[in-house]
């Protein structure tokens, strides 16, 4: 994209696999006790009144409305975008969700019923959730994504090379994923968002987070997503931060800003605004918008939804009130 | 008598009942319970309108599987709490006689009379269905069947005076036929409706059929009162002017209310007139002779 051919920051490290994994390895390790304190200290804040409508609305506005299901239809599909365009059709101030996300044979529809809304396409691909598939395969589904008006791509990291200590075969197939998310020849949009999944409940410990997180950044992501939401354990507070941790320290090497995407489990407004208030204590305001974090969920939005409601009207609200999806 | 003096009294920690466990109040907050004479008698969860909320998220969640159950299936479970009351008579006894300041063998026949309650209302899981419903005669080639169903989750404030007999009274009436209850108990004499959740939680009652509050009557039931997610509200606990409130909030999303009588008689014969407030009628049209 730059055409100077400037060396990039840590570029040395990314030359070899043994470069890699000095590097890897010669990160900090994580004080599991201190990051679990810490988390589950930014969860006690109180965020109540003005500041939790503010909170609120952002949180809306921060969701990967997500449908990842076999069952998905194109009705379902487009059903889903009507949601993410118009929340709440009784109050037109409530904001736009930041995507719909979706499998790759579903992104043409997203596309056609999201059209120029400001509302962006995110599509899974390399075989998610698994990511057990050869690599051209992989990139064929990525491209195929792009190809068919997806704005992000939410690619999965292959954890049987990672878990292996194969660092570099993981670094060039995110290289390699970035490289597909350019637009086929002749279109003038940008190259999709890549945002790279780690499936945290799969890497077993906060140092293996870390060593992701690091690489990933390294290989070019816009985003580090915590998890698929397809295995037991998905986002949790702890693993959250230590991401945003990982993502303050690459900017602070690099000058690169990189976002972050919990998925899977959120699911009450309490959840999201926790989060909230763990970036902004971590990252601070630069963070706080849908640019740079988003929310991976389906069934949070109506709980956000039910709880504007009770600020708005001063009553409980319920799940009569909101959409079944 | 040397050896019972040395011992160290066992206080009791009252707490709430919420979808089948024994949370504290969200606040923190407690009050103290005073029995007839002023005497102290323990501390209650004071309950904020938080509680209410998770009681009814807690409601909401178990009517799925109680108004899905059997009317048999009911029946037993009511007949299982009748049981497990039976084997406490003398904690309830004494509970009542301390609260209401009755003698020993009024406050045990107002346990008895309870228990009786909840084995009178157990029978008519089965039965209402017969009596609310039928076939109706119509003039076409239809069958065309009423049938009673539970209306979802239903706020119950219990009596203020009468804090066992009056409390199963209200109470087992509304979820015998399948819906799930908030109930906010009496607000000076609270114990006995504290103690009733531990009877319900060891009865095969599915966790959150009945969740129990205790607390200021008024701040509880407002919240109830205008949430959205309440089908109903037994206002029986209610003076005059805070029924009259909270029917007008109660009217917001149509949830149906029944009101507090003027000089009720817990011991008489309670007939159905509380079984009924609390169902809707579904009427099935099919076509005849296909």
């Amino acid at each position: 994209m730059s055409s100077a051919p400037t060396v990039p920051p840590l570029a040395d490290v990314t030359a070899s696999d043994a470069s890699l994994r000095r590097f890897l390895h010669g990160l900090p390790g994580v004080d599991a006790v201190g990051l679990e304190a810490r988390a589950a200290m930014l969860g006690t804040r109180s965020v109540k009144t003005t500041a939790k409508a503010y909170a609120i609305d952002l949180a809306i506005s921060m969701i990967d409305l997500t449908t990842l299901e076999g069952a998905d239809t194109p009705g379902k599909v487009r059903s889903l975008c009507a949601k993410g365009l118009s929340p709440d059709p009784t109050d037109r101030t409530a904001p736009q969700v930041a995507a719909i996300c979706v499998y790759p044979d579903m992104a043409a529809t997203a596309r056609a019923a999201l059209a120029c809304s400001g509302v962006r396409v995110a599509s899974v691909a390399t075989a998610f959730p698994a990511g057990r598939s050869a690599l051209p395969v992989k990139l064929a589904d990525t491209r195929d994504a792009v190809a068919a008006g997806a704005d992000e791509v939410d690619m999965v990291i292959d954890r049987g090379a990672f878990l292996s200590g194969r660092y570099l075969q993981v670094y060039e197939e995110i290289r390699a994923v970035r490289e597909a998310c350019v637009r086929p020849e002749g279109s003038t949009a940008a190259p999709a968002h890549l945002k790279v999944i780690f499936e945290n409940g799969e890497l077993s410990t906060y140092d293996n987070i870390r060593r992701a997180s690091w690489l990933a950044m390294l290989a070019g992501a816009d985003f580090i997503k915590t998890s698929t939401g397809k295995v037991a354990v998905n986002a949790t507070l702890p693993n959250t931060l230590l991401m945003l941790e990982a993502v303050r320290d690459y900017r602070a090497a690099t000058g690169t800003q990189v976002g972050v995407k919990p998925a899977g489990g959120i699911r009450t407004s309490k959840d999201a605004i926790k989060y909230l208030v763990m970036v902004n204590e971590t990252l601070g305001a630069d963070w706080l918008s849908p640019e740079w974090f988003r929310f991976g969920a389906s069934s949070l939005l109506n709980d956000l939804l039910m709880q504007r409601h009770k600020l708005s009207t001063g009553r409980y609200s319920g799940p009569d009130y909101v959409t079944v999806d | 008598m040397s050896d019972s003096a040395a011992r160290l009294s066992v206080m009791k920690t009252y707490k709430l009942y919420v979808g089948g466990k024994f949370p504290r109040s969200e606040s923190g907050r407690v009050y103290e319970v005073t029995g007839s004479k002023e005497k102290w008698l323990a501390n209650a969860p004071l309950a904020s309108r938080k509680d209410a909320r998770d009681a009814v998220v807690a409601a909401r969640k178990a009517f799925g599987g109680w108004s899905g159950a059997t009317a048999y299936n009911r029946g037993q479970i009511l007949y299982r709490i009748a049981e497990m009351l039976e084997g406490r008579r003398d904690q309830f006894a004494a509970e009542v006689a301390a609260s209401e300041g009755l003698s020993r063998s009024k406050s045990a026949a107002q346990v008895d009379a309870a228990v009786d309650r909840w084995v009178w209302y157990a029978g008519w899981s089965d039965k209402v269905a017969q009596i609310a419903g039928g076939a109706n005669p119509v003039a076409g080639p239809f069958f065309n069947l009423s049938s009673p169903e539970p209306t979802g989750v239903v706020a119950v404030l219990a009596p203020q005076e009468s804090s066992f007999l009056g409390l199963v009274s209200v109470l087992a009436p509304v979820i015998v036929m399948g819906n799930t209850a908030v109930l906010v108990a009496s607000e000076d004499r609270p114990l006995p409706a504290l103690s009733l959740a531990e009877v319900l939680a060891t009865s095969d009652l599915p966790g959150g059929v009945v969740n129990v509050l205790s607390g200021r009557t008024a701040e509880i039931a407002a919240p109830l009162a205008a949430h959205q997610d309440v089908n109903a509200i037994d206002l029986a606990g209610a003076g005059e002017a805070l029924a009259k409130e909270l029917e007008i909030a109660a009217a917001d999303n149509l949830k149906r209310t029944l009101r507090p009588s003027s000089a009720p008689d817990w011991a008489a014969d309670p007939g159905t007139g509380r079984l009924m407030p609390f169902l809707e009628t579904k009427t099935v049209w099919h076509p005849m002779g296909m």
